[in-house]
């Protein structure tokens, strides 16, 4: 019994229909998860793209480092990292919060990455025209740059939200209920490891089809030169 | 039910051309290329194929080095069936085993050469002989040196194609082919992606070729001026067949049909 | 703090952690080539065979798989009456490396179809077979192509080897979870850990980057 659900173990079939409603609960917390660690991911990256890209050295070094830095070390280090050292500075989150910062710390440098490519392929000549127009900077940036930017940014981030998900296991260490934690329980209890691990695995495949196949969907309906704007 | 010429008898082997194509049909989905071609070459003849692009001239060549398939017709090559092998008697399409046997007759040379730009002058002649013909390496480099001399590249073995000059690689490539000792060469527009003053060094080499050896050469340009000098027969394609051909002196100086004397006006 | 009492540990994970890479590594460069060589086969067999496999361990979690391979395996295995115990070192590998071959599949098939179909004709009109074809004169092409994203699925294969520790096995971040579950002291040894796990990567693109000018060779040269 999990979350209060029965299970019955009478041959596998029945033993797959009955955890599906567990399984389900911590697929409900493995989207959470997913989604909470890409918003936050999503919004370090914009940061970290901007300290790059910033004209003093001072800054813009650092943070490159610290760029190749969260790419080269394994997320289950920086979620145990987290999850130890942040207490010790005085700043208990509960595991979950935990977990979801470590993905978006981790995602932060990939997306940033992302953020400069699509920013840096719209030509700098757009930037040039921008100024011979005589155009502020700012609204340089708004209206002619992120417009165009954006249908290249939009499929690459779709891409880390998928690999967001796939690495969502990883926080069962620190005990949050996701997905294959809960099946991983359930095959602890019941020595039945087969039938909710191949439950998950199935599962993961659909969610990664329908997640591409929306990435799909979105890259073809975005149009290829940016955002209309009448 | 065709009819089987025997190859191996001397006189029948003197009356055979070496390529005959009859009724040879090609489509690229709606489009015809060739239609119904009939085109034959003699023996040891240098024939140059001219007409503007889109008439078929060079599909013909690729067809004849089994690059593109045909969809209606036959094709001979010194008396054997090229797509097509004999079965109990009749003609069935050729299988994969046949082509391969087949393709050893023909060598042929690029518009782009297509040289392996990951092998060095000298290896790039001696891949084939050795893997596919099964020499042995001393075999195989002592043949490289022989058409690497006779097309003057004997300085360059260890270069690579990319520190070559165009010409220089266009060189390469018909030592390569020459190299699997074929009975036909097919040269496709060798000179095309050539720069002018680096053409004369190739079409040399296709002259000395024409007159050193015996081989059967289809050459498809537009260096008019050197087909003159170099064929025993021109044809004019137009629309994928053979609208007029003759010696040199007759189809340029004198051609006969309209689109001939339209296209050499545009051309020359 | 005395580093010195956490150095020696985390050494003995080291050595776990180097050769978990390196197998891993080598065995998923074979799957990689594998996968995506069939992926072009002219036999429906084996293209859906490679695209399975390559959907698969694309589209399911690493850990999932390494779970599966783990604790789910023996059970099937029992159900089959064979003994299916992988121990973790096996366990971890074959999953690391179908992982990774997964991933580098793709880029096999994208640089193999990168060469100019030109290059195929003359290696036709010279009267190859496909498979020479393939081998002698694609591949050699194609490699070079590959190199830059192979030394990011490396780099990623040396980060993904830390998962292994969960089931078991004593590499670096089992060693470093050990002597922080003995001296509760998790600041300098996670610090130390991802240092560690940092210079290793970066050692890792060095020899990438050095592996790719070895078979770019042919490439530098210009006249």
């Amino acid at each position: 019994m999990l979350f209060g659900i029965e299970w019955d173990t009478a041959n596998d079939w029945v033993f797959a229909w009955s955890i599906l409603p567990i399984l389900m609960r911590g697929l409900v917390v493995t989207v959470q998860a997913t989604l909470l660690g890409f918003v936050v991911g999503a919004i370090l990256g914009l940061v970290l793209a901007a300290l790059k890209g910033a004209r003093l050295r001072v800054i813009s070094w650092p943070a490159a480092v610290l760029t190749e830095f969260l790419r080269d070390t394994p997320l289950l280090v920086q979620l145990f990292f987290l999850y130890y050292v942040l207490p010790e500075y005085g700043l208990v989150l509960p595991a979950f919060l935990t977990g979801a910062l470590a993905l978006g710390v981790q995602y932060s440098a990939y997306m940033s990455e992302v953020y400069r490519a699509g920013l840096e392929s719209i030509s700098h000549g757009q930037t040039e025209a921008a100024r011979a127009l005589d155009m502020a900077p700012l609204r340089t940036f708004a209206v002619i740059i992120l417009p165009q930017a954006i249908p290249r940014i939009i499929p690459a981030l779709g891409n880390y939200l998928v690999s967001i998900m796939k690495d969502v296991p990883v926080l069962s260490v620190v005990s949050i209920l996701e997905l294959l934690n809960v099946a991983r329980i359930i095959g602890d209890r019941t020595f039945n490891y087969m039938v909710p691990l191949t439950m998950v695995g199935i599962i993961y495949l659909i969610l990664t089809l329908i997640a591409s196949a929306g990435i799909r969907y979105l890259d073809d309906r975005l149009p290829r030169h940016g955002i209309p704007l009448r | 039910m065709q009819e089987m010429n025997n190859p191996s008898d001397p006189a029948t082997q003197a009356s055979n051309p070496m390529i005959l194509m009859e009724k040879v049909v090609k489509r690229f989905g709606d489009v015809t290329v060739l239609d119904a071609l009939d085109f034959e070459v003699a023996r040891g003849e240098k024939v140059t194929i001219i007409g503007s692009s889109g008439s078929g001239k060079s599909t013909v060549l690729r067809i004849l080095m089994t690059l593109e398939t045909i969809n209606e017709g036959v094709i001979y090559i010194d008396g054997k069936p090229l797509w097509h092998e004999y079965r109990d008697g009749r003609l069935i399409p050729a299988s994969e085993a046949h082509l391969r046997t087949m393709r050893k007759e023909m060598g042929m040379v690029f518009q782009q050469f297509n040289l392996f730009p990951h092998m060095t002058v000298l290896r790039n002649v001696t891949e084939s002989p050795m893997h596919v013909l099964g020499l042995s390496r001393q075999k195989a480099i002592r043949r490289a040196h022989k058409y690497l001399d006779l097309v003057g590249m004997m300085d360059h073995l260890d270069k690579f194609p990319s520190q070559l000059s165009g010409g220089q690689q266009q060189r390469v490539a018909i030592a390569r082919a020459l190299a699997m000792h074929p009975n036909i060469m097919l040269f496709d527009e060798p000179t095309s992606a050539l720069d002018p003053e680096l053409v004369g060094e190739v079409l040399t080499v296709i002259r000395r070729l024409s007159e050193e050896h015996d081989l059967t050469m289809l050459l498809v340009t537009h260096e008019m001026e050197f087909a003159r000098q170099f064929s025993d027969r021109v044809c004019f394609f137009d629309k994928g067949v053979i609208v007029e051909q003759g010696t040199p002196e007759e189809l340029f100086t004198a051609p006969q049909k309209e689109r001939t004397q339209q296209f050499l006006k545009s051309v020359m | 703090m005395d580093w010195s009492i956490y150095l020696k540990p985390l050494w003995l994970g080291v050595g776990v952690t180097i050769e978990l890479t390196l197998y891993s590594t080598l065995l998923g460069a074979l799957f990689a080539f594998l996968f995506g060589i069939g992926r072009l086969s002219h036999q429906r067999s084996v293209r859906w065979a490679s695209i399975s496999m390559i959907e698969i361990f694309r589209g399911t979690s690493l850990l999932v798989q390494l779970f599966w391979l783990f604790f789910a395996l023996p059970v099937l295995g029992k159900a089959l009456g064979v003994d299916l115990r992988l121990p973790p070192v096996v366990a971890g590998t074959l999953a690391l490396s179908l992982n990774i071959g997964a991933y580098g599949a793709e880029v096999v098939r994208g640089a193999i179809q990168a060469v100019p179909a030109s290059q195929y004709e003359a290696a036709k009109a010279l009267d190859f077979t496909p498979c020479q074809a393939l081998w002698r004169i694609a591949l050699p092409q194609a490699i070079p192509e590959m190199m830059p994203s192979f030394s990011n699925l490396a780099v990623q294969n040396l980060k993904d080897t830390a998962l292994v520790s969960l089931i078991g096995l004593g590499d670096m971040a089992f060693q470093a979870e050990r002597i922080r579950n003995l001296t509760q002291e998790s600041v300098p040894i996670y610090t130390l850990l991802l240092f560690m796990y940092f210079g290793m990567a970066l050692v890792i693109t060095i020899l990438m980057r050095l592996l790719e000018l070895y078979v770019s060779r042919w490439r530098m040269r210009r006249g």
